[in-house]
Parts: C-alpha cells; structure tokens; sequence
C-alpha cells in the first residue's frame, strides 16, 4: 500500500514539474514584454509619443527622437517583401501540391526546406554579395550604390518564401478530396479548380501564413542592416537606403547609454507591440479551424 | 455553362463574394497560365540554386577550418548550453499539454504565449538578454548569457515539435500501459517519451539549427571576443556573429565567403539529419 503512496506522490511531484515548465513560457512572455516596455517608457517623459512616432529626425548625438523613416522603411520592406513571396509563395505551393508528379514535387520540397534553414545572416551576406552588386549594376549611381529598399525586399521575400509556401501547402493538402471530384464532376477544367474552389477554400491557412510571413520579414534584423545602407531618412524612391527598426536596435545598442538606450528601447517596445498584435490576427484566424 | 456550375460550388465553399466567372476563354488560354506557373515555381529553385552556387562558387577555395576554429567551438558551446536550458523546460512544456490536460482556458492560455514567444523577433530577445542578464545579473558579454538568450528564443519550437512526436503515439499504449498497473509517470517515461523519441530528436536537431544561425541575440549578449572561451563566463564569437561581423566590416569577404560555406554545410547536414528521421518515422 506505501508503495502505491508513493508512486502517487511521485506522479503528483512530476505533474507539477511539468506544469511548471508550462507557467514558465507564460511568465517568459510576460517578463520579456513586461521588461522592455518598463525600460522603454521613462522614455516618455523626455520626448512624448506623438513626437517619437512621428518625428522625421533621429539624431542621438541632439537628442532628436523621431521614428517615423523607421517606421516607414520596416512597413514599406515588409509589404513590398509580403507581395512578392505571395505571388511566388502561393503559386509555388499550388504547383508542388496539384501539378507536379510526386518525385519532383518533394524535390522542390526539400529546396523549400532548405530556404527554411539557412542563416539569415547568410542571406544578408548573400545580398550583400550579390543582390547590392546586380542593383547597382541595373540602376547605377544610385545614393546606396546598391544598399537599398528594394535590396531589403528583395532578401525578405526570399527569407519569407518557405513559410508562405509551407502554410499554403499544408491548407491546400487538407481540403478535402470531395470539393475536388464534384468539381470536376461538374466539368469544370484543373485551373477553374485551382483558383476558384481551392484556393477559396484554402483561404483561412493561407492568410494565416502570410500573416506569421509579415511577423517575420519585420523582426528580421541582421539580413536586413547588411543590405539596407541603414540611412535614416525618408526614402524617396526604392533605390534609396533605408533603416528599418530591427537594424535601428542593432546598430546603436553596443554603445547607447541613458536616453539613448531608453530611445532603443522605446522602439523595441515599438516593434514588440507591433508583433503581438499581428500574433493576435493569427491567433484570430485560425481560430475557427481548430474548433473543427 | 461550365461556369456557372462551377460558381454554385463556389457557395457551397463559402466564398464571400461571389466573383463573376473568368471572362476569357480558360481552355485556350489555360497552356499559357500552365506555363507562367511553373516559370514561378522554377523561380523558387532558381533562388536557391543561385544562393547556394554563387557562394559555393566564390567560397570553396576560401575554407579555412583552423582559422574558424574558435568560432566553430563557441558555436557548439552555444548550442549545447542552449539546448540545457531549453529542452528541459520545452518537453516539460510539451508533456503537460500533451499528457495531463484537454484544453480550457489555461491551456490556450499557454499556447498563446508560446505562440507569442515564437513571433518575437530576435533582436527582441537580444534587446532583452543584454540589459537583464548583462547588464543587471552582471553576466557581461558571455557564453552563459547568450545562451540563455537564445535558449528563450528556441523553447516554443521545442514545445512545438515535443507535442507533435507526442501525439503521434497512440492513445491505446497509454492505455495498455495504465491497465497493466504502471502510474502515470513511468507510463510517458516508459511508453510515451520512448515511441516519441525519433520526432523529439528531430525537433532538437532543428532547434540546434535555429541557434546555429542566430545572430541577432547573441551579437547583443554573447559579445564577440574571437577565441576559444574557457568558460562560460568569457565572451565568445559563434559561426553566424562572425559571418555577421566579417560582411558588416568588410575587412575579409575571402573569409566571409569561407564561414557561409561552412554555415550552409552544417544547416545542409542537419536537414538531411531531420529528413533521415521523419523518414523512420514515416510521416511523409
């Protein structure tokens, strides 16, 4: 009868320690997002948000704050980035998934995988090396030589090309097959298939991986400082270079101190907002899927 | 005719709008549209190819292995340490969503947060991991805080693929096992974690990629002395910092070229490691 005591004991130790690990990520959370919006706030007292949202000059050395050429290079980087490996991502997946014999198809899948590996310091460096050069080549003279927005788009689309193309692929294997043999049953032609049922259908999936895609090429930093020329001013055309928030933190942090560094911090809180928010519209659409 | 049928199947999908059905004649131009996407799937290859050939074409005459030795070595320290720290709390994690709960509040509750953990940039995480453990914990620029950076930033892909190995066992093991008299914790350690294993292996290997190509946090914590640490109190340069450092200098791209090969090696070599795995395991 101990015996059987004490495993229970034993079972219940454990269930707590497990549970424990699990508290853990939520306190983790907390704390991180807790910690840089504390350190980020005094920030507020010297220059207020309006004027750190909105500000065109971001000048530590005379103490100007303004985020706004920031902002503006993360959002247009981003969405430049979002169109491209949509319309590759997409398409990609619904070649893999409906049109390519099995063998080829899961070639093309390991290459997916392997985009999905690979360092983004080593596309940074890749970009730096070759994307800046072909640029600069095209468009010569350009303020950047190279180092522009559309570098940064042209990086991030890369980088965010697996996981478009893996979320669209995985929603597109989950139709079921029924749509696929009424539609045809109906006569309607492979492509009125494709575009007017199944990606209809596929719809939730998809979205939801553009969304965790637009997370991404937004948080994305390294890459991004080592082809973007990290200039912080407004840029007036795409050859322009440009510095998005993650490059912002990057560059200054080894050496800011006092409202400087509460500076980077307020734009790290800046970005931490951003992403949990985007997190939130995930959260949000795929909801309804797993209800089923 | 064709149109219109198919249209009536567009409801029975729930599509918002009904769109007017394509204007122009679809079969003749369907070889042209055929063509267009398969011009854009091959783009996806090409890329690939291209990244990977130029850099191997630029790069195999610059290998230098004894020259990247320190950062070789801090690279495995790295993820190592990393690894202590995450998976440990990452299968916990996994276990009790997996073995002791069904859902609820709390549960979501958890998912949401490592939903979040995964969206969270790293340069957040960098941001973090240098003010608290360098700065306030008083760790300085070292291989401890660094990884306990980066250990952060890879628990919820622990917990992620932890879970799916999970429930890829059957229920009826569990079952036979609690039947035959075992308690519940001999049952996941006997049963469970053992018939889970190949996918929790795969899911460590693929965190131990996602730290070999960090750059961002660790740049912010672990610092980038370039030598061997000798303990994990000393700053130390991994593969992906220095990569980072040598193109953002521009002192040596010879050198740059030569540490991206290795880099793509490794994350080459730990893919095939995963793809090997999950072919055991016969999910594909």
């Amino acid at each position: 009868m101990g015996n059987a005591r004490s495993k229970k004991i034993i079972d219940f130790i454990m269930k707590i320690i497990f549970l424990a690990s699990a508290v853990i990520t939520i306190i983790l959370v907390a704390f991180i997002g807790g910690y840089v919006v504390s350190q980020g706030i005094p920030f507020f007292k010297h220059i207020p948000l309006f004027d750190f949202l909105f500000g065109t000059k971001w000048a530590p050395s005379g103490d100007k704050y303004g985020l706004a050429p920031m902002l503006v290079a993360s959002a247009l980087g981003t969405f430049g980035a979002i169109i491209i490996a949509i319309v590759i991502g997409v398409i990609t997946a619904i070649v893999m998934v409906e049109i390519l014999p099995p063998k080829l198809a899961s070639i093309l899948s390991a290459g997916v995988d392997l985009l999905a590996g690979i360092p983004s310091v080593v596309y940074g460096f890749w970009g730096l090396m070759f994307v800046v050069p072909v640029i600069n080549e095209v468009i010569p003279n350009t303020i950047g030589q190279g180092s522009s927005l559309l570098a940064v788009i042209i990086i991030l689309a890369i980088m965010v090309l697996p996981i478009v193309i893996r979320m669209t692929e995985v929603s597109l294997r989950a139709i079921p097959s029924e749509l696929k043999e009424g539609a045809f049953a109906l006569g309607a032609s492979h492509l009125q298939y494709i575009f007017q049922i199944q990606l209809l259908a596929a719809k939730s999936g998809t979205l939801a991986g553009i969304v965790l895609a637009v997370g991404r090429a937004l948080g994305e930093t390294m890459a991004v400082i080592l082809v973007a020329g990290n200039a912080a001013i407004f840029p007036k055309s795409i050859t322009d270079p440009v510095r998005t928030l993650t490059a912002n933190i990057a560059l200054e942090m080894g050496y800011a101190y006092g409202l400087h560094q509460q500076a980077l911090f307020a734009t790290g809180m800046v970005l931490f907002l951003i992403i949990i928010g985007i997190n939130c519209v995930v959260q949000i659409l795929m909801r309804p899927k797993k209800e089923k | 005719m064709e149109n219109t049928l198919v249209s009536k199947i567009m409801r029975n999908v729930k599509s918002p709008k009904n769109k007017p059905p394509g204007k122009s004649n679809m079969r003749s131009g369907e070889r042209i549209i055929y063509g267009v996407m398969g011009l854009i799937a091959t783009t996806t290859f090409m890329i690939l190819v291209c990244l990977v050939g130029y850099l191997l074409f630029k790069g195999i005459w610059h290998i230098d292995i004894i020259k990247l030795m320190p950062a070789i070595i801090t690279t495995i320290y790295m993820v190592g340490l990393g690894l202590l720290f995450a998976v440990p709390i990452g299968m916990g994690c996994a276990i009790y969503l997996n073995e002791y709960t069904r859902g609820g509040k709390f549960v979501s509750t958890i998912r949401f947060a490592n939903q979040c953990l995964t969206a969270v940039p790293s340069i957040i995480f960098g941001l973090f991991g240098t003010m608290f453990f360098v700065t306030q914990l008083k760790m300085g620029y070292s291989l401890l805080a660094g990884a306990l950076t980066v250990a952060i930033a890879i628990v919820p892909t622990v917990v992620k693929t932890t879970e799916e190995a999970l429930m890829t066992v059957p229920l009826s093991f569990r079952e036979a096992s609690l039947s035959l008299g075992a308690s519940k914790i001999s049952t996941i350690w006997r049963v469970v974690i053992p018939s889970a294993l190949p996918g929790i292996l795969a899911g460590i290997v693929l965190s131990m990629g996602r730290i070999i190509g960090e750059t961002a946090a660790i740049y912010l914590t672990a610092g980038m002395v370039f030598e061997i640490p000798k303990s994990v109190m000393e700053s130390g340069r991994t593969l992906s910092v220095h990569l980072y450092m040598l193109a953002k200098e521009g002192l040596s791209f010879e050198e740059a070229y030569g540490t991206a090969i290795v880099l793509l090696v490794v994350i080459l070599t730990l893919n095939l490691i995963t793809y090997r795995i999950g072919k055991k395991i016969g999910k594909k």
